[in-house]
């Protein structure tokens, strides 16, 4: 803390200040006046030399010049710029400034100055981080390094500066100590400090924050069961579509090509999961994650349900969440993959359709093991829309299309070993596990193509999707 | 520029060194000449004594002393070798 006088008068000036400079001979005229100055310790001459600024934040001056009265050791007086009566009846001093204008705006404190931002955000907060600060070298290229660091997924990460970590946990409410989840597969508990690290390396912006954290406490449930699903041989990985009113404020993509590239929340958001998956709980590919192919969708995975356009309830209200609550669902997802009917107008016909694209989920002729997820576009759903049919009603005709029969998928039918062993084919068996299918709403106005997500091994021997709401 | 450590922090901060190897049979050696004077004819003779002990040897050679090797150089001798002399004679 500076030494500011106990009773007395204090002024902040810098030279770069055309009010300052005017008001130099009024300063001069008061005696005993303590001068700060913010940019060159000779102005004016016996000012305090306070470039480092720490007198003027101390004070939290915006405006220069500053004038502050204090007494008994306390503020009680303060104005900005020079307005003579104001001058006058802070210091107790007439006739200040003769022949000078009576009034003068001041100008921006270098505490306000952009280029000192993050310097300054370090300097008054950092100390309440706690990750370990690790210094790059002056000849280590930066985005070099941090793949050499083994922080990236292949894609090059933007380096978590202090300054970029404080401004990324301004995006929560919540304390940055607070532990969010105990991350598989080590099992290492993540603070919200940590997290935000690692949505800094995805490129999140704070705002997204929340969305991450509760992604990050969905996926690192038992019933999600990352690590089974890192695991595995079977290429999928989380993916996460949002819903409520966080997906619009943060700009997520519920619209054309939601699932593809090219919107910053939908690309880091899941890329930061991942992140967080690799970075603090320690799996990567060839190590724990064992995927034979994995899929592209594995470096970040993430979109919003049209709920605006959906004629159904959005998801996180039919899995338990109030209405207008904004959520994540996390589920095991492959790559989608479109399922094309451009004719079907009738909601019988379109949903035999989509049936006969999800059948092919993990192979044509192996049931209740995969899940997987529906997204259905918008030009799809309005056939639904059209008929009147609630979720429920192509969730039955789904389930009623996917009823396979066992001569159809017995091992050897067609021609192909795969298939259900004999002792199960005796009797038509569903497709999926009951709560084994999701489905969204997501898509561009035009285009008759939905998509199937196919997922992993279902239930309680893989992984379940899992909802959390969004905490602010 | 400093970094927020992205992991859980298991793994040392800083790379260690490995460890020195007790001998030099079945290694692959490169000697690396800095660019400074006379730091040819240091190694040529380091070569020819590792020859007769029957250590073959690639030769590598930083642009110029004034500089950090290039990027390109280390990854090649990190690819390259598992032991590297470096040597001037200035």
């Amino acid at each position: 803390m500076p030494d500011f006088p106990r009773d007395g008068v204090v002024a902040v000036v810098k030279r770069d200040c055309p009010t300052c400079r005017l008001v130099e001979p009024v300063l001069a005229q008061l005696a005993g006046v303590v001068v700060y100055s913010q940019d060159d310790p000779a102005f004016p001459p016996g000012a305090r030399d306070d470039t480092d600024l720490a007198a003027s934040l101390a004070l939290g001056v915006e405006t220069v010049p500053t004038l502050v009265r204090f007494a008994a050791g306390a503020e009680v007086a303060r104005t900005e710029g020079w307005l003579r009566p104001a001058w006058e009846e802070l210091t107790g001093v007439d006739g200040l400034g003769a022949g000078l204008p009576e009034h003068r705006p001041g100008c921006g404190s270098r505490t306000q100055d952009p280029e000192l931002a993050d310097e300054l955000l370090v300097r008054s907060r950092g100390h309440t981080l706690a990750s370990r600060a690790v210094e790059l070298t002056a000849l280590e290229d930066e985005a070099e390094a941090l793949f050499d660091r083994g922080w990236s997924d292949g894609l090059p990460v933007v380096a978590p500066t202090q300054a970029r970590v404080l401004r990324m946990l301004d995006g929560t409410s919540r304390a940055p100590d607070e532990v969010v989840a105990v991350v598989p597969p080590n099992l290492v508990p993540v603070t919200v400090e940590k997290v935000a690290v690692n949505a800094v390396l995805a490129g999140c912006r704070p705002e997204y924050l929340p969305v991450v954290l509760a992604a990050v406490e969905a996926a690192c449930t038992d019933e999600f069961n990352a690590h089974g699903l890192l695991a595995t041989t079977w290429g999928a990985g989380p993916a996460i579509v949002v819903n409520g009113p966080v997906a619009a404020e943060i700009g997520l993509n519920s619209g054309g090509n939601a699932l593809g590239q090219g919107t910053r929340a939908n690309s880091t958001i899941g890329r930061a999961l991942q992140l967080v998956i690799r970075n603090v709980g320690g799996g990567r590919p060839g190590g724990v994650d064992r995927a034979t192919l994995g899929h592209p969708g594995k470096t970040g995975f993430c979109f919003a349900e049209d709920e605006a356009g959906s004629p159904w309830e959005p998801l996180s209200v039919s899995r338990g969440v109030a209405p207008g609550v904004s959520a994540v669902t996390v589920f095991a997802a492959e790559g989608p993959r479109g399922i094309a009917d451009q004719i079907s107008r009738t909601p019988d016909s379109l949903a035999r359709s989509l049936a006969a694209g999800l059948r092919t989920v993990a192979h044509p002729k192996l049931v209740m093991g995969f899940d997987a997820t529906l997204v259905v576009c918008p030009e799809h759903a309005r056939v639904f829309a059209a008929a009147g049919w609630s979720r429920a009603d192509l969730e039955g005709a789904l389930a009623e299309a996917l009823t396979l029969d066992p001569a159809e998928i017995v091992r050897g039918a067609g021609g192909i070993e795969e298939g259900v062993p004999a002792a199960r084919a005796t009797a038509p068996l569903p497709k999926f596990r009951p709560g084994g299918l999701m489905i969204v709403h997501a898509g561009g106005g035009a285009g008759m193509f939905s998509a199937v997500i196919g997922g992993w091994v279902g239930g309680a021997a893989g992984s379940t999707p899992v909802t959390r709401e969004v905490r602010p | 520029m400093i970094v927020l450590d992205p992991t859980d922090e298991s793994a040392s901060a800083h790379r260690e060194a490995i460890a020195r190897p007790a001998t030099l049979d079945g290694a692959r050696v490169g000697l690396l000449d800095i660019s400074k004077p006379r730091g040819d004819v240091f190694l040529d003779r380091l070569e020819a004594l590792l020859a007769q002990r029957g250590v073959a040897v690639r030769r590598y050679v930083k642009p110029t002393f004034a500089k950090p090797m290039p990027p390109d150089l280390r990854r090649e001798i990190a690819a390259e070798c598992d032991v590297v002399i470096s040597a001037l004679a200035d």
